[in-house]
């Protein structure tokens, strides 16, 4: 195991040349995004342009009985306004089913659902045309109760009805019963992205006004292509006409998956002709983008007294809230991971994502896996209680291995070093007991806590994570290589949203090619599609173009050099900066003066290919949940310690130990950054993120209201990377973006459960809130 | 919109002309003077991803009124630079022209995304410019004064690294 402190990397046999895989490589935009030139989505401005904005309904469930924008236009300075009727192309888009309109037509159904656009001089201008629209709405009674949706208690809100999906999983014998039974029910709030940089985009109309006009969009985005794709359809164009170019992104954890700006952006620059730049207000955000999905879950464990798991019984009912978004797929992943990393032959779980007047939820880092670990772990623990063995020991006498079935009947061939993870977490060595001042208690320098009060707990928990997307889903993705006099550039569509593919790529290209310079060309639709930066997927599945493409060239620049120096093509390889020749009887290059060897930068012709990765395909799911629908796993083991004051409820996380497979560390220091980055998102929904919606209608839509980890709430991190380099992946290197998230909340939750002792057993509820703890 | 007023910013008189009263500092900065380096994430003071000095204190200037600006100093991420004498030290193994906050983040990857960079900058060249050597801050204390500026991305660990290595550079070790 490396165990990583400070992002440095101990030295283990010769370091890696600077800037190629395995060295913690700088980012290459890091200088521009200290010194304040890197320009966001929102950054991007151009003469003549024109603010736009958003004007949302106020209500959950409403018919709209009067729209009228003419108010609005008669104000000085507003230049359009933009409603369902101006939708030239599909009224509607969405991922996977498009049930979501552009604007509302007749109905809203949810606080924040689009009705119009206004395009205008200044913020200011937009701000009152905004409220110069007269809409007149009939509310209507507002589907807010998951059960509702399911028992078909309450009239379909939506055409494509209340339930956006039901699957059952059923698997191996539905008779086996104890002798040990443990069961609980769990409950997740919905969290919030909170990605920094607020949605915000600038359309430029690339010719005049019209249906045959086209349209560049400089938007923030994980998924240029398939915004493309919605984009196009909605406005009636050909895909061609609509130029996608990467915003700078700030942040997205799932959140820019879907459209939220697109459209009316684009189409107020077609209306009007002139360039149109629209920015969401923090507010705007929380109501225009989809979130975490909320979840109860229902799940009993039988198993044998040794705390062999013999049979898992699950429910889960995920909010979709009021369109059906990714609900689908995220359905699919909490299902299927119902197990967590632990082996189990039988199995009987039932799962629904439906649609409410609540927000619309998708995708958040963890995609429906958060959920299912929080009761998964939840259930672990108390299964070890009721076996009378420790935490860790009940997860490793059940601890999945390569070759394992999962409940869906699929073979888990990835790398799975389950045994190996809680061992060495197990390990690692406790923080110290001792306290430095008040800031180290729960509650701060509020000076609230009592010290002799305080309890200290100790949590852990075991995440299984599926790699890339699913259920036959070819997401692949494609790059583009040249390679000139020592030159790499390198061209995709990978949105770059802060976790540092641009970094990754340039040290493929530097170690494929044998070259120091690497250009990045820009990112957008001018090649094809890389897939969405999501799931994990991105260093495996843009990695794995890049040095696809980089290999292409290097054939062509082997069979080149060959050409010239009468050699086999196939006996050189890249040593450094050179291209060489091998010794055929050891493989390795033959020292210098002997042999062919070519500088890399004096080959003066260019070369440039492009390649397509895509993942061995995947299958769908039969009525009984079995299929070979994932791709492949990643593994986490997290521990929490704890500080609680039980008199105020309050929590003060001291520190997180976790140990990781990652396959192979392709830049150490940015998995440390996903690791802890990704550790603080978990520990966010475990004790304060919750977006709370009373009566459909959102309370704390501000970072005054909806609380995220600051300086203060997150601990020291100690982190051991297990490097197994996986051999489905292109470089070894799993995805390591989602499975900090994913079981960082449950260890958090089970060190308080530990700190607050048998009462402890109450807290089944994510955020913990203070009445969790002193209600109990 | 027909105010007119001059403010002193990154050492420069900046006339902004034809400006509505209700205008934020952190507006005119970006839309009116064209410094995008600052950057607004939630218009209530919150997150600190607007952070500027005025007259060498840390403002939100989303929070203050461009027109209460004049006659100020307002120096933004564009304008930052370091102490003479921790610039002095700088010039003496370095490049560019960032300072040594600005390369810390880099080096010590501070940074992910980015979005709240520069108000991070502008914060911790607020906590250790001006104090004398020896006077280090204690790990609550950059703890304490950072905690007004968020991080979505990074779990604020290699953010703390980029810190105690300023600090370190500057000041001395910093205590727990």
């Amino acid at each position: 195991m490396t165990v990583v402190e400070h992002g440095t990397r101990p030295d283990v046999g010769a370091p890696p040349r600077r800037g190629t895989l395995g060295d913690s490589t700088l980012r290459p935009d890091g200088v521009a995004k200290v010194d304040g030139s890197y320009l966001f989505s929102g950054d991007h401005s151009i003469d003549g342009f024109v603010w736009g904005a958003t004007l949302r309904s106020p209500h959950p469930h409403a018919r709209i009985v009067r729209l009228d924008t003419a108010p609005a236009l008669a104000i000085p300075g507003v230049v359009a306004v933009v409603s369902a009727d101006d939708v030239p192309g599909a009224p509607t888009y969405g991922l996977i089913s498009h049930d979501q309109p552009v604007f509302a037509r007749d109905v809203v159904r949810f606080v924040g659902e689009p009705v119009a656009a206004v395009a205008a001089d200044h913020p200011e201008t937009c701000r009152r045309a905004l409220d110069a629209i007269i809409v007149e709405y009939e509310v209507l009674p507002a589907l807010l109760d998951p059960e509702a949706a399911i028992t078909g208690a309450f009239a379909p809100i939506h055409p494509d009805g209340n339930v956006i999906r039901h699957q059952r999983i059923v698997r191996g014998d539905q008779s086996i019963v104890g002798p040990v039974v443990v069961e609980g029910t769990y409950e997740l709030g919905m969290q919030d992205q909170a990605f920094l940089g607020l949605e915000a985009a600038l359309a430029e109309p690339l010719s005049g006004t019209g249906t045959s006009a086209g349209v560049r969009l400089h938007v923030a985005t994980q998924w240029l292509h398939e915004d493309r794709a919605q984009i196009a359809a909605c406005l009636g164009l050909p895909e061609e006409a609509v130029h996608l170019v990467l915003g700078g992104v700030g942040g997205a954890f799932g959140a820019r998956e879907d459209i939220s700006l697109q459209v009316h952006c684009a189409l107020l620059a077609l209306r009007t002709g002139r360039p149109v730049r629209m920015a969401y207000s923090r507010r705007e955000s929380f109501l225009g983008h989809v979130h975490r999905h909320p979840c109860t879950i229902w799940m009993r464990h039988h198993a044998d007294h040794d705390g062999t798991i013999r049979r898992i019984e699950a429910r889960f009912v995920f909010d979709g809230g009021a369109y059906a978004s990714t609900s689908s797929a995220v359905l699919i992943n909490g299902v299927t991971h119902a197990q967590g990393p632990y082996r189990c032959d039988n199995a009987t779980v039932d799962g629904w994502a439906v649609r409410t007047n609540h927000l619309p939820c998708g995708a958040m880092r963890g995609f429906g896996v958060v959920q299912a670990c929080f009761a998964h772990e939840s259930q672990m623990d108390r299964l070890a209680a009721a076996c009378g063995l420790d935490p860790l020991e009940v997860r490793r006498r059940n601890a999945m291995r390569t070759g394992d079935r999962l409940i869906t009947g699929q073979v888990v061939e990835s790398v799975a070093p389950v045994e190996r993870i809680i061992r060495e977490l197990s390990e690692m060595p406790m923080p110290d007991g001792e306290r430095t001042g008040a800031l180290a208690l729960p509650g701060g320098t509020g000076l609230t806590a009592d010290e002799s009060h305080v309890r200290r707990g100790v949590g852990w928990a075991v995440s299984i994570k599926n790699l890339m997307y699913s259920e036959t889903f070819d997401d692949y993705s494609t790059a583009r290589v040249r390679l000139r006099s020592g030159v790499a550039t390198v061209k995709f569509a990978t949105a770059e949203v802060g976790q540092g593919f641009v970094t990754l790529a340039g040290q493929i290209a530097r170690t494929v090619l044998g070259v120091d310079d690497v250009v990045l060309d820009t990112i957008d639709t001018l090649v094809g599609s890389a897939g969405s930066t999501s799931a994990s997927r991105q260093t495996w599945m843009s990695g794995g173009a890049v040095d696809g493409a980089c290999r292409l060239v290097r054939e062509r620049l082997f069979d080149h050099v060959a050409r010239i120096h009468g050699v086999d093509a196939l006996r050189l390889t890249i040593d450094g900066l050179d291209v060489v020749e091998v010794d055929p009887s050891t493989g390795h290059p033959l020292p210098a003066g002997q042999g062919v060897r070519v500088p890399v930068a004096s080959v003066d012709v260019e070369f440039d290919e492009t390649f397509e990765h895509h993942h061995r395909p995947t299958e769908h799911l039969d009525a009984d949940g079995q299929g070979n629908c994932h791709t492949a796993f990643a593994f986490a083991a997290h521990r929490a310690v704890v500080d609680v004051d039980p008199d105020l409820g309050l929590v003060k996380v001291v520190e997180i130990a976790t140990v990781q497979d990652v396959g192979r560390a392709l830049n150490p220091l940015s998995v440390v950054g996903q690791i802890e980055g990704g550790i603080a998102q978990g520990l966010g929904l475990a004790v304060m993120e919750e977006i709370v919606q009373i009566d459909g209608v959102v309370r704390n839509a501000s970072f005054t209201d909806y609380l995220l980890p600051t300086f203060m709430d997150m601990p020291p991190v100690r982190i051991g990377l297990v490097e197994e380099p996986e051999p489905q992946a292109p470089m070894g290197a799993k995805g390591v973006g989602e499975p900090p998230t994913v079981s960082s909340t449950p260890a958090i939750v089970a060190a308080i459960r530990d700190a607050l002792g048998e009462r402890g057993a109450g807290i089944v509820r994510v955020p913990v809130r203070p009445q969790d703890i002193c209600g109990l | 919109m027909a105010e007119h007023y001059t403010l002193h910013v990154n050492g420069e008189a900046r006339e902004v002309t034809d400006a509505w009263v209700g205008e934020s500092l952190l507006h005119v900065l970006r839309e009116r003077l064209e410094l995008r380096g600052t950057k607004g994430a939630c218009e209530q003071g919150e997150c600190g991803s607007c952070s500027v000095l005025v007259d060498d204190r840390l403002v939100c200037s989303c929070l203050t009124l461009a027109a209460t600006s004049v006659g100020r100093r307002i120096v933004t991420v564009e304008g930052v630079q370091s102490d003479a004498a921790a610039q002095s030290a700088h010039d003496e193994n370095s490049s560019g022209a960032l300072t040594d906050v600005q390369r810390a983040f880099v080096e010590a990857g501070a940074v992910q995304c980015g979005f709240c960079t520069p108000g991070l900058v502008m914060a911790v060249h607020a906590l250790v410019d001006g104090r004398a050597p020896g006077d280090a801050p204690t790990e609550d204390e950059i703890r304490e004064r950072l905690s007004g500026n968020i991080c979505r991305c990074t779990g604020y660990g290699r953010i703390m690294e980029a810190v105690r290595v300023v600090v370190r550079q500057r000041l001395g070790e910093v205590a727990r």
